[in-house]
């Protein structure tokens, strides 16, 4: 049953994840952090990790990633969860191949009409929001603890996500150096 | 990614012309799903139909998920190496932050006006404190931008 819910879930996310990775970021987490519980937030913040560092889409990272630890979470074996892997991957693509091929065939002189475009303006501000709220429900005590539960590990992940905002979108460092960075302050800090 | 796909589609293997190649980019930018896989079907649909597109998005497709399979199959057996758990302390709050910042250079990139701005507010608001799904966010907006759209037509 696992396998027919990671179908239509990543089916669900290809077929509605307007606005490119970033966009598509908050869908994939709505549905499996929120709505599923595959993972939990730390986990889903580690694949965003990962996908910040390899160079494939995130959309692609996310799905393969997720649906092999949702059915590994769920107790089955190695190969199995390759399967679920597999299965989502395919889920995600599915939407685009249908929805281009029929792009291609027909509706290609439609796509700058004003009604498609008018539809397309309208996604643009709920896109904003849409990453917005990603980042809002990311704040949790799986990311960042809490100042009464580990006061230390609460006040160094403000500070680290203070420095990676400031590092990123002022002084315009390579995220992936940022994210070596906080690997190697959490590793002296954490450990 | 678009001008490493620009060198080979349009460059090297002359597929599609220059200018076709950027209304392709445009219309896949717009489309859901993934923005490489959508340019790699359309330009494997042009050169052999449904079997070329499907060609194209496996072959687009393929390398991450060898990648990140790999990188699973390994994370899973190191998780509770607590090395690894110190490292990834550090990069998680990191990770939210990276997810912040394009936040704002959407905000800017989509030009929200006094007119526009309460379109993100209330549907970060209502994912995060009501829990609505962001597809029927999407689905809303994309009626509201069709409707406003020939509203403003007709006017």
């Amino acid at each position: 049953m696992i396998f027919l819910y990671l179908f239509i879930t990543f089916f669900e996310i290809g077929l509605f994840g307007f606005g490119g990775g970033y966009g598509m970021l908050s869908l994939i987490q709505n549905e499996t952090v929120e709505h599923w519980g595959w993972l939990n937030a730390a986990e889903f913040t580690d694949i965003v990790a990962i996908s910040q560092m390899t160079p494939g889409p995130i959309g692609i990272n996310s799905a393969t990633y997720c649906g092999y630890t949702a059915i590994k979470n769920a107790g089955y074996s190695v190969p199995i969860a390759v399967l679920g892997s597999f299965t989502a991957t395919l889920a995600l693509v599915l939407p685009s191949l249908i929805l281009m091929i029929l792009i291609s065939k027909m509706f290609m002189k439609y796509m700058n009409s004003h009604p498609v475009q008018s539809v397309f303006k309208g996604l643009r501000p709920a896109v904003v929001g849409l990453l917005a709220a990603a980042t809002l429900l990311l704040c949790t005590r799986d990311n960042f603890s809490t100042p009464s539960e580990n006061p230390w590990q609460f006040y160094i992940s403000c500070a680290l996500f203070a420095a990676t905002a400031f590092g990123t979108g002022v002084l315009k460092i390579n995220p992936i150096h940022m994210i070596c960075y906080s690997a190697l302050a959490g590793l002296l800090l954490f450990y | 990614m678009i001008p490493l796909i620009e060198e080979e589609v349009v460059n090297h293997h002359k597929w599609v012309s220059k200018e076709e190649m950027l209304d392709l980019i445009a219309i896949a930018q717009s489309c859901p799903g993934v923005f490489a896989i959508n340019i790699s079907i359309f330009i494997g649909y042009k050169l052999r139909k449904t079997q070329g597109a499907i060609a194209t998005a496996l072959g687009t497709a393929l390398p991450s998920f060898l990648i990140i399979l790999a990188i699973a199959i390994f994370f899973h057996q190191f998780e509770d190496n607590k090395v690894i758990a110190a490292m990834f302390k550090g990069i998680r709050p990191a990770v939210v932050a990276l997810i912040a910042v394009p936040t704002f250079n959407l905000a800017r990139r989509a030009q929200l006006n006094w007119f526009t701005i309460w379109i993100p507010i209330v549907s970060a608001l209502a994912i995060w404190l009501l829990g609505v799904s962001p597809i029927w966010i999407i689905i809303l907006a994309g009626i509201g931008g069709y409707v406003y759209g020939k509203l403003k037509v007709e006017r």
